[in-house]
């Protein structure tokens, strides 16, 4: 019966259906989100290392109301297991990502500079 | 060496590839294709094709793939081990002067080849096998989320064994090591075939092994018996939860970190050169953040078995479940924060060094909490010498050994001085074959008689595990003396010829692990022929405690006619304590997936684009890869996926087990 039990559940509560304009709100900000950092790269306001910078701040955001508006992440989705797994996942992306910045600069410091295996005897 | 001229039909491929000049590997090749031979005769006299086709090769059922994924990784030990004998064998008579009878050409592929099986194609598959066909039975399901998709990960991990098998015989595998570091790994270094059948047998395996992850989240997830609480749920299944949580984080960045190796080396990119801001140390980096959790990924479902044993042979529930529980969470967390102990020396200052060393000692807590779990789960319990509860004493003993020889690697200071010698070989050679090994073999012996109807014939296998345990103390504790001494790992030959004895020694070791080996595939085979004195008719060999013991053995291919409902952790010892009736009528049709094909052929063309790949016959693989696209777009209109077995079927089925425990009711 667990394969019936099993279809229930997928028609079951904690499946966040999408809403137009749930669509829409999504789609708006995403436009704005786009928008904004091509009109920084046009004008050439900032200093390109600020660009750079405000660029992937306004990525991670985007991605943040892609994830909200078009996959429906809430707390409440597939009984949390959604939001535990963006958990995890943000954790581990972090941890990757820092730990590998760290351990290859600290790697680059410590190098002897201009040491260079083909001139060894 | 010279480049070899790439033809537009044959690729890089020439005859001179084929081995013909190596009398080592012309006898191999001829042993193996005799055996071949003789196996695809036998099959084909006794017209067993078509059963295993229909039933086998394209089936869905967790519980058969599951059995495909041990027999694989069984075959394939075959395989790892006797590359670890020749080397044995090799370090051995090395000395004074003599250089041994392996050429350093050869002798480096067969340290790869054995690494990278032992580890791809031996432990993953058992692993995974297992999980496959113990976690749906013990958590009331009647398959995993995804039967199809389970097939198809079979297959793909078959082909990738099948393209490390295939560089034996034609070309050469990597000479790199088996995590196949740059700048030795890149083109100019590794020009030919070896590092290229080395990516994408892996690339090919990987896909198999990420899938098979998804699919067992999935399963645990959402098809539990109603009643299965997260926290009720059985111990091997937390830990297989785990480890497929591992394998789905960490894989990704094995495929990732292999496909820049392949751009480097296919299209001339310049991740990991040394020049052109290339960085090699990133390769390092990267691997050790898969290769980490991989040890890890294989080391839970090993905790699990023992757990299962542990409180089943002392016929107590287990100590501290809770704490078990949270010590796996822990350790799957920590797992990603030791990645650097793996490369201590490469030139990270003392604050880096520190961080990682401290961590790596942390991971130590919870599994040594775990210890403890077991060993007061066996206090005052009523302990049964029985086969598994056997391995799993001699894990006990074996991976605490392990366990403190890491500790001691993890200490930065102490690593400088034994990175990269056979000490660290003996240390996870300890923490692999005395626990990950150990825990299978447990594994195997304790779900043997679910997956067949009878059990292992327990002479054979004692002389197994002694063969196995002491072989594995004659084979390794030398090889931490040498490491002590300053032996690096790797080496072909040897000066010192004080040295000598300990090789003799370990080379003894391997000798008394290939005897073991023997005696557990004699073991199997005497259990065939005397399955009728071993029979299990009860469906609960062992007086056990989880869900599975709860059907017939082997299980109908539903699992369970009806879903149990479940009110304790220990489910069907809970429901035996409270007199549990097994219904008897009332059967309804049962929902089940169809047999494909699809997986088969999927995971074959596959292995065409791979093969093609690796000999850069181009056409060979835009046309491979167009197949592959194509299949798996016309799988998706094969609408006919599933059927309903009848009930009168379920009632016949169910009335023979009727029968058969009425027949044998207090035996």
């Amino acid at each position: 019966m667990s394969a019936d039990a099993h279809a229930e559940h997928a028609h079951g509560e904690g499946h966040a259906e999408g809403t137009l304009r749930g669509y829409l709100i999504g789609f708006g900000l995403s436009v704005v989100l786009t928008a904004i950092p091509f009109w920084l790269v046009m004008t050439g306001h900032f200093d390109s290392q600020t660009t750079a910078l405000a660029i992937m701040g306004f990525a991670m955001v985007q991605i943040v109301v892609h994830m909200v508006f078009f996959l429906h992440m809430n707390t409440k989705s597939e009984h949390g297991w959604s939001m535990m797994a963006l958990i995890f996942t943000l954790i581990l992306v972090v941890i990757t990502l820092t730990g590998s910045l760290w351990v290859m600069y600290h790697l680059n410091t410590n190098m002897m500079p201009g040491h260079d295996m083909s001139q060894m005897p | 060496m010279s480049p070899t001229p790439v033809s537009p039909i044959f690729g890089r491929f020439t005859l001179e590839a084929l081995p013909i000049h190596e009398p080592i590997l012309v006898v191999t090749f001829a042993v193996v294709a005799l055996g071949g031979i003789a196996v695809l005769g036998a099959i084909t006299y006794f017209r067993l094709w078509g059963y295993l086709w229909r039933e086998w090769f394209t089936t869905v059922d967790h519980k058969r793939i599951g059995i495909m994924y041990m027999v694989l990784g069984i075959i394939m030990l075959l395989r790892g081990f006797a590359d670890a004998i020749m080397m044995r064998l090799q370090q051995a008579i090395a000395f004074g002067g003599s250089e041994g009878y392996l050429p350093a050409h050869h002798y480096d592929q067969v340290f790869s080849a054995h690494g990278v099986i032992m580890i791809f194609f031996v432990a993953m598959p058992l692993v995974t096998g297992l999980m496959n066909f113990v976690v749906p039975l013990q958590i009331g399901a009647r398959d995993v989320s995804f039967p199809f998709l389970n097939n198809f990960s079979f297959w793909m991990t078959v082909s990738g064994a099948v393209i490390v098998m295939m560089s034996l015989f034609v070309g050469e595998f990597a000479r790199t090591g088996w995590l196949a570091y740059p700048p030795l790994s890149g083109i100019i270094y590794s020009p030919d075939v070896g590092v290229d059948y080395y990516i994408w047998a892996l690339q090919v395996a990987g896909v198999g092994t990420l899938l098979s992850g998804i699919n067992l989240i999935c399963t645990i997830v959402k098809m539990r018996a109603p009643g299965m609480t997260m926290m009720k749920m059985p111990v091997f299944t937390w830990t297989s939860l785990c480890t497929n949580v591992l394998i789905v984080a960490a894989f990704p960045i094995l495929t990732a970190v292999l496909s820049l190796l392949a751009l480097d080396r296919y299209v001339g990119t310049n991740f990991f050169t040394n020049d052109l801001g290339g960085n090699p140390m990133m390769y390092v980096n990267l691997i050790w953040i898969w290769g980490h959790p991989e040890v890890y990924i294989l080391i839970l479902p090993a905790f699990g078995i023992f757990s299962e044993v542990v409180s089943t042979f002392a016929g107590k529930r287990l100590f501290g479940y809770t704490s078990m529980v949270y010590a796996t969470v822990v350790i799957t967390i920590l797992s990603y924060l030791v990645w650097l102990h793996h490369f201590f020396t490469m030139g990270s200052g003392a604050s880096v060094n520190s961080f990682f060393g401290i961590t790596t000692m942390i991971i130590s807590i919870p599994t040594g909490a775990k210890m403890f779990n077991w060993l007061f789960t066996m206090y005052r319990g009523r302990i049964r010498f029985e086969l598994p509860m056997m391995w799993t004493l001699a894990f006990m003993l074996t991976f605490v050994i392990g366990g403190m020889t890491g500790v001691l690697l993890a200490v930065p200071p102490a690593d400088f001085v034994l990175h990269n010698s056979l000490f660290l070989v003996a240390h996870f050679h300890n923490v692999i074959i005395g626990g990950v090994l150990f825990g299978l073999f447990a594994g195997i012996a304790f779900w043997f008689p679910k997956a067949f109807g009878f059990k292992l014939d327990p002479f054979w296998g004692k002389m197994s595990f002694w063969f196995w345990v002491i072989g594995f103390y004659f084979a390794f504790m030398p090889l931490y003396v040498l490491g002590l001494m300053g032996v690096t790992r790797r080496l072909r030959v040897f000066d010192d010829p004080s040295l000598q004895i300990w090789f003799v020694l370990a080379g003894f070791g391997a000798f008394l692990i290939f005897l073991g080996i023997l005696s557990f595939l004699i073991q199997i085979a005497v259990s065939i022929r005397n399955r009728e004195k071993l029979r299990d008719f009860t469906g609960d060999p062992w007086d056990a405690r989880t869900l599975e013991w709860a059907t017939s053995s082997p299980p109908p291919a539903y699992n369970f006619a009806f879903t149990p409902i479940v009110h304790d952790n220990d489910a069907w010892w809970d429901m035996k304590k409270h007199g549990y009736q097994r219904p008897l009528e009332g059967f309804k049709p049962i929902h089940m997936p169809r047999n494909t094909p699809a997986g088969v052929f999927l995971a074959g063309l596959s292995m065409v684009l791979a093969v093609a790949l690796i000999w850069y016959v181009w056409w060979l693989a835009a046309i491979s890869f167009v197949a592959l696209l194509a299949t798996a777009i016309g799988h998706t209109f094969n609408n006919n996926r599933d059927f309903h077995i009848p009930a009168e079927e379920v009632v016949q089925t169910e009335g023979e087990r009727t029968r058969l425990l009425a027949g044998h009711a207090g035996a």
